[in-house]
C-alpha cells in the first residue's frame, strides 16, 4: 500500500513536471508575442515595449523564462501580465464564484442521474428506458450554448426573470428574501446546463452497470430464494453497481476548475472558465499557463484519489 | 480451409458444412437492422454528406447557384419561408428559389446558403480531425500493444533529444549551435550504424555499455505520454492554441486532431496485448512476415471495430467542438459561414430572429445526434458479447 503510494505519487510528478513543459513551450513556441497584442496604441513605445519585456524576463532565453515562470508560481509571487495584480488571488476570487456552480451541477448530476440509470435498467427495454435512452443521446448532442439560449427564451419569456449574470443589476437595497431568490434564478439555468452532460453520460454509465450486476449469478441466487424484488434490485444488486461510482468521486475533481468557457460566458457569469477566455484573448500568458498547472495537478490528484478509494472500497484488490 | 472441411466431413459424415451460414457483414446487417434508432442516424448521415457535397459544389465557385456572402441590406431579418421584395432588389439579387427558405440575417444574406456552406465545414472537420486523431491513434497504440516489450535504451533517448533540439534551434535562427547539434547526432547514429555489426561480437567498451542501457519500455514511455496528454483540459487547450495561431479552418482541424487520440491509442493498444498472443500472429512471424505487415494487415482488421466505434463518436464531438469555438469567435474567419458563427451572430436578435439560433442549432443538433446513435449502433453490433445472445 505504502509502497503503491509512493510510487505513484513520483509517477505524477514526473508527469506533472513534463505538462508543465508542454505546456509552456505550446504557448512561448506559437508566433506573436505578447509584446505585440496592441501594436496600434500609441502609449506602446518601443522603449515601453523594452521594459515590459525585460520586467516579465521575456528578453532572456526559453528555459530562464522557464525557471522564472515556476519559481514565481510557487513561491506565489505570479502576477498577471494585464493588471499586474496576484494570479493566485485573481484565480482563488474566480474559483469563489465558479464554486456554487459546480456543486449545483454535481449535485444535480449525482442525484438525477441514479434514479434514472437504475430504473432504466430494472424496467429494460420497457417505454421508460426507450425515452430516458433517447433523451440521454439528445442531452449529449445537444450543443450547450445552442441550449443555453433555448432555455434562456423559455425561462425569460415565461417567468420574466432576469437570468444574466450572477445578480440583478442595481438590486441594491431589497428585502434579504428577494436578493436570495435573484441569486438563484440566476444560478439555476448555469448549473442545469452544466450539470445536463454529466446526466447523460452518468445515467447511462449508472444503467450499463446495474445490467452487468443483474446478469450475475448471486442475483439469480436471490431470486429463487423468494426475496422480494425490491431487495434484490436494492440491497442485492445496486451495492455491487455502487463500487466504480466511488472511484469516480475523485473523477470529479478536475471539474472544479475547468469550469464552463462557453456557459460561463453567455451568461457573463465571474467564473474561471470565463476568466480563462479572457486571459486568452488578453494572451495573459501567466494565467493561462497557471490555470493548465493548477487543472493537471487536479487531474492527477483525482486519479490518485480514486486509485486510493478503489483500494479502499474493493477488497479483491490487493497491492 | 477447404481440404480441413472435406476431411473433417469425411471422419464424422455430418451432412451439414461447417462454415458458418452467415458472412460477418451479414450477421452484422442483422444486429445492426433491429436497432431503429441507429438505422436513423445512419440515414440521416447519409442525407447530411449529400447536403454537405452538394452545399461544396452550389456555394462555391466565383458565380455560386447560392451566395451565402451576398448582402443585401434591404432585406435583412427576414423570416423563414417569406418572399422578397423584388422592387428593391437587383436581379443579381433575387435567391435562387425565388424565396427565403431559413430567412436572412442581420446583413440579409440567405440563410439556407449559409447552412449549405457550413455543412461542409462541420463535414470536413469531422472527418479530417477524427482522421489525424485515428491515424495518430492506431499508430500509437499499434506500437505500444506490439513492440511494447521493446526497450528504449539511453542513447535512443540522447540522439533524439539532439535532434529535436537541434531542430528546434535551426528553426528559431541560432542556425551554428542547431546545426552542430544535428551534426553530433548524425555522427553519432552514421556511427552506431558503422560499428553494429563489429560491436554484436566483441564486449561492449564501457561508456558505450552504459549507453546501451535499457532506461524505459516502448508502452510505458507512450503510455505516459497519453497520460501527460490527458493532464490537459481539452476544450481550454484548443481553444489556447486557435487562438494563438492564425485563424483558419485546418488549424483547427488540426488541433482537434493532435488533442483528441489519446482514447483511440489506448483502444488499440488493449486490443493489441490480446491479439499479440494468439495463433494466426505467430503464424504470421513465424512465415516471416515483417512486422509492420503484421500490424497492418494481420492485427489491425481484427482491432479496428472499437475504433470504429470511437471514431464515429469522435466525429459527433469534433463537430460540436468546432461549433463551440466559432460560437465564441475563434474558428473559421469571416465571411466563410460556419453553423456556429451564424448561430453566435444571431444571438444578438435572439428574440426579434429567433429562427438564426434555432435553424443552426436544431441542425447541429441533429448532425451530432445522428453520429451519436450511429455509433453506438455500430458499438452494439459489433460487441461480440450481444452477438453470441443473438
Amino acid at each position: 500500500m505504502l509502497s503503491f503510494i509512493g510510487r505513484s505519487f513520483v509517477q505524477k510528478i514526473i508527469t506533472l513536471f513534463f505538462v508543465s513543459i508542454v505546456s509552456f513551450l505550446i504557448i512561448h513556441l506559437a508566433p506573436g508575442k505578447p509584446s505585440q497584442v496592441d501594436p496600434m496604441n500609441p502609449k506602446f513605445t518601443p522603449e515601453v515595449v523594452e521594459r515590459f519585456r525585460k520586467e516579465f524576463h521575456l528578453d532572456k532565453p526559453l528555459y530562464v523564462q522557464y525557471v522564472y515562470f515556476y519559481q514565481d508560481l510557487f513561491t506565489g509571487k505570479t502576477v498577471s501580465w494585464k493588471d499586474n495584480q496576484s494570479v493566485l488571488k485573481k484565480i482563488w476570487e474566480r474559483f469563489l464564484n465558479s464554486l456554487p456552480l459546480f456543486i449545483v451541477g454535481t449535485l444535480l448530476t449525482w442525484t438525477l442521474s441514479f434514479p434514472v440509470g437504475i430504473r432504466s435498467a430494472i424496467f429494460r427495454k420497457g417505454i421508460f428506458d426507450r425515452t430516458a435512452t433517447f433523451l440521454s443521446y439528445l442531452l449529449i448532442s445537444i450543443p450547450g450554448f445552442f441550449f443555453a439560449y433555448v432555455l434562456i427564451i423559455f425561462v425569460v419569456t415565461r417567468f420574466h426573470v432576469p437570468v444574466i449574470g450572477m445578480v440583478t443589476f442595481g438590486i441594491g437595497d431589497a428585502s434579504i428574501p428577494y436578493i436570495l431568490m435573484d441569486r438563484i434564478w440566476h444560478m439555476l439555468l448555469p448549473s442545469v446546463l452544466v450539470a445536463t452532460g454529466g446526466i447523460a453520460v452518468l445515467s447511462r454509465y449508472v444503467r450499463s452497470q446495474m445490467l452487468e450486476v443483474e446478469g450475475q449469478d448471486y442475483i439469480r441466487t436471490a431470486r429463487a430464494k423468494g426475496l422480494p424484488p425490491e431487495q434484490v434490485h436494492y440491497k442485492h444488486a445496486l451495492r455491487n453497481a455502487l463500487l466504480p461510482f466511488v472511484t469516480m468521486f475523485g473523477l470529479i475533481l478536475p471539474g472544479l476548475i475547468g469550469g464552463s468557457v462557453i456557459i460561463e460566458s453567455i451568461f457573463s457569469w465571474p467564473g474561471m472558465g470565463r476568466m480563462a477566455y479572457e486571459a486568452i484573448l488578453a494572451r495573459d500568458y501567466p494565467i493561462i499557463l497557471t490555470v493548465n498547472f493548477v487543472s493537471a495537478v487536479l487531474v492527477l490528484a483525482g486519479t490518485f484519489i480514486s486509485d486510493l478509494l478503489y483500494l479502499i472500497v474493493d477488497p479483491r484488490i490487493r497491492l | 480451409m477447404n481440404l480441413n472441411e472435406t476431411t473433417v466431413t469425411k471422419d464424422f459424415h455430418l451432412e451439414e458444412p461447417l462454415a458458418p451460414k452467415q458472412t460477418r457483414l451479414e450477421e452484422f446487417w442483422l444486429l445492426f437492422g433491429q436497432n431503429r434508432l441507429a438505422i436513423m442516424g445512419l440515414l440521416i448521415f447519409i442525407l447530411f454528406f449529400c447536403c454537405a457535397i452538394a452545399g461544396l459544389f452550389l456555394t462555391s465557385g466565383s458565380k455560386p447557384i447560392f451566395d451565402p456572402s451576398l448582402i443585401r441590406l434591404e432585406e435583412k431579418l427576414r423570416p423563414p419561408f417569406s418572399k422578397p421584395n423584388l422592387d428593391l432588389l437587383e436581379p443579381n439579387q433575387v435567391p435562387t428559389l425565388n424565396f427565403y427558405l431559413m430567412g436572412t440575417d442581420d446583413l440579409g444574406r440567405d440563410v439556407f446558403a449559409r447552412m449549405l456552406q457550413g455543412a461542409w465545414v462541420s463535414l470536413t472537420v469531422g472527418f479530417v480531425a477524427v482522421g489525424i486523431s485515428v491515424l495518430i491513434g492506431i499508430f500509437m497504440g499499434g506500437i505500444a500493444g506490439y513492440f511494447g516489450q521493446h526497450y528504449i535504451k539511453i542513447d535512443h533517448i540522447l540522439w533524439t533529444l539532439f535532434l529535436v533540439s537541434g531542430t528546434g534551434l535551426v528553426l528559431l535562427d541560432v542556425t551554428l549551435s542547431g546545426a552542430a547539434l544535428l551534426l553530433l547526432c548524425l555522427a553519432y547514429i552514421v556511427y552506431v550504424v558503422l560499428t553494429r555489426h563489429r560491436s554484436r561480437k566483441k564486449a561492449h567498451s564501457s561508456w558505450r555499455a552504459m549507453l546501451h542501457t535499457n532506461a524505459v519500455s516502448v508502452d510505458t514511455l507512450i503510455m505516459r505520454i497519453v497520460d501527460i496528454m490527458l493532464c490537459f483540459p481539452s476544450f481550454f487547450l484548443i481553444l489556447t492554441v486557435v487562438a494563438i495561431l492564425p485563424a483558419s479552418i485546418y488549424n483547427i482541424m488540426i488541433v482537434i486532431g493532435l488533442t483528441s487520440w489519446m482514447g483511440t491509442t489506448r483502444f488499440v493498444r488493449a486490443e493489441f496485448l490480446s491479439l499479440r498472443e494468439q495463433d494466426f500472429v505467430a503464424a504470421a512471424k513465424a512465415l516471416g512476415i515483417g512486422n509492420f505487415r503484421i500490424i497492418f494487415r494481420h492485427m489491425m482488421p481484427n482491432a479496428v471495430a472499437p475504433v470504429l466505434v470511437s471514431a464515429t463518436i469522435g466525429i459527433a464531438s469534433a463537430i460540436l467542438t468546432e461549433a463551440g469555438l466559432s460560437f465564441l469567435g475563434f474558428g473559421v474567419p469571416p465571411p466563410n459561414a460556419t453553423w456556429g458563427n451564424i448561430l453566435s451572430g444571431g444571438k444578438n436578435f435572439i428574440f426579434d430572429a429567433p429562427w438564426l439560433t434555432f435553424i443552426p442549432g436544431i441542425t447541429i443538433l441533429i448532425v451530432v445526434l445522428s453520429f451519436n446513435l450511429f455509433g453506438e449502433g455500430l458499438r452494439d453490433a459489433l460487441n461480440p458479447k450481444l452477438r453470441e445472445r443473438h
